[in-house]
């Protein structure tokens, strides 16, 4: 059947099967290949993605469930000013190791960080508490958001190439 | 990864239409809200329905509000909005004690309580809370709606009283004065399913339990069936010994098989134990209302 | 936050330092390339078809109706593989093992068929279409009755085998160790399982197979920590010509031990590629990977510790029962069947000591080392550090004195240990001081002491570990005959960039910072200058791989060599620069100079170009700045440290909190310490899984119970604390730049100081992992039996 998802500020059209899961349509039809996926119980979180602005679990989604809704995914995190802040930080605090975890796990940051400027270390534990780092034992991620709570918008843009370097 | 078999699809524009098309699948159909229960085990294809009918349009099914003496939950409510809501946490901290340790952020922003209930997990929390607090289970259908208590409404593991054609609309919750109530559940870890979980709640009348309700998670085949501990609650003061004694009760009424969460003789243990403590905690709520939520 | 933050010391360090990683601008952004990001015109996708059961005959396997599916290319059983002579395959131990079952599934999960399709859905589709007719036959589950004379034969595709034996292994002086224990004063005997339990990297295993027809060339990108590794055996598997294999290993989602070996699933997609002419992806999906992928541990240890009544350790025996599962496809040195486990004697001066391994087949998935073990080191130290807390309970004693009694003296290194090691360097106790001051320890047991009055359970547990990695020296140390040592290779460009090509795979680790901060250090070139390549056969020279904490101490040494191999040449041709002899110049980071005149000086940018320009060199002096080396590692390295953890239990319920960690790590020079806290954060993060919540469990029929995270219980955010780290820095003598190695320090150290922490809070000698509210509920009320 017939979809259109908003992905990213575009509209996306494409004909899907009804089971047709949305990590699969954000990877394979879209080529968004930035969200994964890890698990099939909606366990990990690796596959998270933005609904609305909220974090959902996009393989224990479907893609016609999506339908008419907003979907952003790491893809659409940086913008023309550059990386968000929550990006910027996760390269300052050394917040991902293999990368698998940390779109979801910045997506997630991002909407949090939406809600409450300036989270507790408590807070943004039990925000991330649904997506599993196999890497990084946590600190660094929940350091890494702290670092985009403390440094917002403006941050990001200032220091951009800044792997490589101790800005 | 693990993908479902096929399936036909609808978007229920209304709960007419939403009753209209489960009326012509039938018992090949089911009801999709957040979808965590039921993809999970259709990827396993351990699910296999042939219709699925997608309901989060029906936001004439997302609401909390309180009417009269009675707090009215929307079917399709998602945990998230029962644990962000004031109203819920000051009426029944209850909600907001087990919707912590419901699964994990991301599951609550799309997971429903309609769901939750419907799905019938022996190990699923707001069927226990829902039973503790005496709730009435609005169901929908072409015959209008019939209202079904909690321990009527939940027929065994995965089964419940909403038959092909129907579906659960709304959650009835009796608000009682100098009421208090607790959930305390034991988990191996954060998003897991219990070990065991126990709910609470009561109300109190001239510094006497004048009302009761117990519901179980994960130790038994029902959430009910704790009428013993309940009454052994029911016109005493709240006490160390009458907390004991209704955990005692609920620890020998409940049916608990060993698994991979934990043995028998523990589980039963743990029934008897967070029987006690959320009775505990529940009579502080109710006696400090104010700091309740 | 509690932990302790490094000084920034260099704001860009040419060199060692706290570099941000080079890597991270593309996984940020979501820009990271995995397999499943793979997408080759044409590609088809497969699926396996696994056993529902643990034991059983095959009797026949229909497949018309898949094969009848419209969007099926092909449908592969065993008996097509046998035609081609891939049925079985050689595994990293020497044995065989099923590609996909022919005479019989010997685990839960055996790849029985395997269905190439136009796309996913299809694929898995297809398989619930394949018929498979079982006969039943009794399982081995429990290791302990493997060798049962009824016991069913698990191997009976091996012609004479009468039994499910494996291997019988030793270290140690047997005699000497007995005699020792005659006439101790104290013996402490104590059964301990370290139960099964798995790496589950968050990316599970998979591949994309392409064979181009025409000229015969295979690649295949592929979950592999070890790309060489892979090519030579596909060579020797398939008979397919090792130049015409090329193995590309792709950003990988964490690792761990997972993806060392080589799967069914691998074969069957080149396999599947060759029949349809078209490029096959196939991709585990979750219960897959927990299922039938390399598990990890499965030691059941017998040990014994004689010590003095005042507490001196003297002698350790051990004896250890195997479970290797259906096919014995371990990863080690051949001449290791046991890994290292012969570390047991662990940090401490003991007289004697011995070690006997038994090797077991059981009706689970094969396997055997895996999950950052340094091969077996997690086992070792387990069991020793356990051991050393029962003795200290034997004697009333504290257990950070009774380790600080017994821990080998600086003066003692380099130090031969009673099973063969030879303990590279190391300050022991002021590693232990250091952990104990930043515990706060005395406080702490005054705190516990407080509120055990008031009726708390809160528990302190040490740990101290060696660590062994570092394989391995050529002579002692292969893997199917493929000697453990590893290329490197170095380029630098005539305008002074570079390019250095591993022969190491990183799944996470960051080599391309790190290697890059190496040949910073040593030529002066900045890191963003020099481009790390790494993880595809036809770019990279030979080389076992990253698993094991090898990558640093064999990979990181290698191009520590390659890097003087050119500073050396770059003396040469700065000597023609500056016409001085070559005796007259002196290095400094980024320059030669004329020693007594250094404004005399040549950058090694401006050595570079002058090496590809027209400068006349000496004779025999090629031009071009680059090198190739090979490093065989004299010996191996041995990082340590101290751990203390500090847990609070609900005596109600049983449930742990992880309340506090401190980890004091030794791991010899550091050449990037934000990238070496990371590697301890997440080996802490695995060990607090490990204690208390992970294992793959089997029900008595070989059902696996632990096939998805809903049962497999990794950690989240809420289960660690914030850790508390710091270090201490004892180079290694041996190797070129005094780096030890530190992947797998935390996973192997974490595990005994967690579990003794809950044992000293519920005041209960052992109880084996994980310690589930359930299990240490039991072991408060009378006792938990092993799981299973």
């Amino acid at each position: 059947m017939q979809v259109t998802i908003n992905v990213n500020g575009e509209d996306h059209t494409a004909d899907v099967e009804p089971r047709h899961l949305l990590v699969r349509f954000l990877r394979d039809d879209l080529g968004l290949t930035g969200t994964h996926w890890g698990c099939d119980t909606s366990n990990c979180g690796t596959c998270v993605v933005l609904l609305d602005g909220e974090p959902v679990k996009s393989c224990t989604m479907l893609a016609v469930m999506a339908a008419g809704h907003q979907v952003r995914t790491v893809e659409g995190l940086e913008t023309a000013d550059g990386l968000d802040p929550v990006q910027q930080g996760f390269i300052e605090q050394h917040g991902l190791q293999c990368g698998f975890c940390t779109p979801g796990m910045m997506l997630t940051a991002r909407a949090l960080l939406d809600r409450d400027p300036d989270p507790s270390e408590q807070q943004i534990r039990e925000a991330i508490s649904g997506q599993l780092c196999r890497c990084t034992g946590y600190l660094n991620i929940v350091r890494a958001v702290q670092w985009a709570a403390h440094h917002p918008a403006a941050a990001a843009a200032a220091t951009a190439p800044s792997a490589g370097s101790t800005p | 990864m693990q993908v479902p078999a096929s399936f036909e699809y609808r978007r229920a524009q209304s709960v007419p239409d939403a009753l209209a098309l489960l009326e012509r699948f039938g018992e090949d159909a089911r009801v999709i809200a957040g979808g965590h229960s039921l993809l999970p085990m259709m990827k396993l294809r351990l699910a296999r329905p042939e219709f699925l009918v997608d309901i989060n349009d029906l936001h004439e099914l997302d609401y909390l509000r309180q009417e009269g003496a009675e707090l009215c939950i929307g079917a399709l409510t998602r945990h998230r909005g029962l644990l962000e809501s004031e109203l819920v946490g000051r009426l029944f901290p209850i909600f907001h004690d087990a919707e912590r340790v419901i699964a994990d952020p991301p599951v609550r922003n799309r997971g429903t309580i309609g769901g939750s209930l419907c799905q019938a997990d022996p190990a699923e929390d707001l069927s226990a809370v829902c039973t503790a607090v005496r709730a009435v289970a609005v169901v929908l259908g072409a015959g209008g709606r019939r209202s079904v208590p909690m321990a009527d409404f939940y027929r065994g593991p995965y089964e419940t009283d909403v038959g092909a054609g129907e579906m659960l609309g709304e959650i009835r919750v009796p608000i009682l004065p100098d009421s208090g109530s607790a959930y305390q559940k034991v988990e191996r870890k954060t998003g897991d399913w219990a070990i065991a979980a126990c709910g609470a709640a009561l109300s109190l009348a001239d510094g006497r339990i004048a009302s009761a309700g117990i519901g179980l998670a994960a130790v038994g085949v029902s959430a009910a069936g704790y009428r013993r501990a309940e009454q052994a609650l029911v016109g005493r003061e709240p006490s160390e010994e009458v907390f004991a004694e209704a955990g005692r009760l609920a620890a020998e009424d409940c049916e608990p098989v060993t698994d991979t969460r934990g043995t028998a003789a523990y589980k039963r243990h743990l029934a008897g134990e967070l029987t006690e403590r959320a009775l505990r905690l529940a009579v502080e709520r109710a006696l400090r209302p104010a700091a309740a939520a | 936050m509690t932990a302790v933050e490094e000084p920034v010391v260099e704001e860009r360090p040419i060199g060692y330092g706290r570099l941000k990683r080079k890597e991270d601008p593309r996984f940020v952004r979501g820009k990271g390339h995995y397999v499943d990001d793979v997408q080759l015109p044409g590609m088809l996708h497969g699926a396996v078809l696994r056993s529902p059961l643990a034991h059983a005959r095959i009797v026949s396997i229909d497949t018309s109706a898949a094969e009848a599916h419209p969007k099926v290319r092909a449908v592969i059983t065993g008996e097509a593989l046998a035609g081609l002579g891939l049925a079985w395959m050689p595994t990293l131990s020497m044995d065989t093992q099923a590609v996909l079952a022919t005479d019989k599934v010997r685990f839960q999960g055996q790849e029985v068929a395997f269905v190439v399709a136009d796309d996913h859905y299809a694929a898995r589709d297809a398989i619930e279409l394949i018929d498979v007719e079982y006969e039943p036959l009794p399982p081995v589950i429990n290791a302990r009755h493997a060798l049962d004379a009824d016991a069913p034969v698990i191997r009976d595709d091996q012609e004479g085998r009468t039994d499910n034996h494996v291997f019988d292994w030793e270290a140690g002086d047997k005699a000497s160790t007995d005699a020792v224990f005659a006439d101790a004063d104290v013996v402490v005997a104590q059964d301990m399982l370290y139960p099964r339990v798995h790496p589950a990297p968050l990316e599970t295993c998979g591949c994309v197979a392409d064979m181009d027809p025409v000229d015969g060339k295979l690649t295949l990108w592929a979950t592999t920590q070890a790309p060489h590794a892979h090519r030579t055996l596909y060579a020797m598997v398939a008979g397919l010509p090792e130049h015409k294999i090329r193995v590309i290993s792709p950003d990988i989602g964490g690792g761990f031990g997972n993806k060392v070996g080589i799967y069914p699933g691998y074969v069957c997609a080149i396999v599947g590629s060759i029949l349809t002419h078209k490029p096959v992806k196939w991709v585990e999906d979750r219960s897959e990977n927990l299922m039938s992928t390399s598990f990890a541990r499965d030691y059941h240890m017998h040990g014994e510790i004689a010590a003095t009544r005042e507490g001196r350790i003297r002698a350790v025996r051990v004896k250890v029962l195997a479970d290797h599962g259906a096919f014995n496809a371990t990863a080690q040195p051949t001449k290791y069947p046991a890994g290292f486990f012969h570390v047991f004697t662990g940090s401490y001066d003991i007289e004697a000591a011995h070690c006997a391994v038994t090797g077991v087949y059981t009706n689970k998935a094969p396997g055997g080392v895996a999950y950052a073990c340094s091969f077996r080191v997690t086992e070792a130290v387990y069991l020793i550090e356990r051991l050393v807390d029962c003795l200290a309970d034997e004697l009333h004693t504290d257990p950070a004195e009774l380790r600080m009694k017994n821990l080998l003296r600086p003066e003692q290194f380099p130090y031969p240990s009673k099973t063969g090691w030879e303990y590279d360097s190391g300050d022991y106790p002021a590693t232990l001081r250091k952990t104990l001051e930043l515990a706060g320890y005395d406080a702490l047991r005054r705190e516990q002491a407080e509120r055990r009055a008031r009726g708390e359970l809160m528990g302190i547990g040490l740990s101290f570990f060696t660590e062994t990695v570092g394989a391995g020296p050529r002579k002692d140390m292969d893997i199917l005959g493929l000697g453990m040592a590893d290329g490197c290779e170095l380029r630098v460009h005539p305008t002074g960039k570079a390019v250095v090509r591993l022969s190491v795979q990183t799944q996470g680790q960051g080599h391309e910072t790190t290697f890059a901060q190496i040949v910073a250090e040593e030529l002066g070139i900045p890191p963003e200058d020099i481009d790390v390549v790494h993880g595809d056969t036809d770019q990279t020279p030979f080389g076992l791989g990253t698993y094991g904490s090898r990558s640093t101490p064999v990979s990181g040494a290698a191009a520590a060599m390659v890097a003087r191999k050119v500073r050396d040449k770059a003396r040469i041709i700065a000597g023609a620069m500056l016409e001085v002899s070559t005796e007259d110049l002196e290095w400094e980071k980024g320059r030669w100079f004329v020693k007594g005149d250094p404004t005399a000086s040549r950058t090694i940018q401006e050595i570079a170009l002058a090496a590809h320009g027209s400068l006349e060199l000496p004779d025999g002096v090629e031009g071009h700045l680059e090198a190739t080396t090979v490093y065989n590692p004299p010996n191996l390295t041995f990082p340590y440290g101290a751990y203390l953890c500090v847990v609070d239990v609900d005596p109600g319920t049983g449930a742990v909190t992880v309340r506090r960690f401190v980890a004091v790590d030794d791991c010899g020079t550091r050449i990037n310490p934000m990238i070496i806290e990371g590697q301890v954060h997440g080996g802490l993060a695995d060990g607090v899984g490990m204690a208390l919540t992970e294992i793959i469990s089997f029900d008595e029929d070989g059902n696996c119970l632990s096939g998805s995270f809903m049962d497999y219980l990794v950690p989240t955010a809420l289960e660690v604390p914030a850790w508390e780290l710091d270090h201490t820095v004892t180079p290694s003598p041996h190797h070129p730049i005094g780096a030890k190695g530190v992947g797998e320090s935390a996973t192997v150290g974490s595990p005994p100081a967690i579990v003794n922490a809950v044992l000293d809070a519920i005041g209960v000698r052992h109880a084996d992992m994980p310690l589930t509210p359930g299990r240490v509920w039991l072991a408060m009320h009378g006792g938990v039996e092993a799981p299973q």
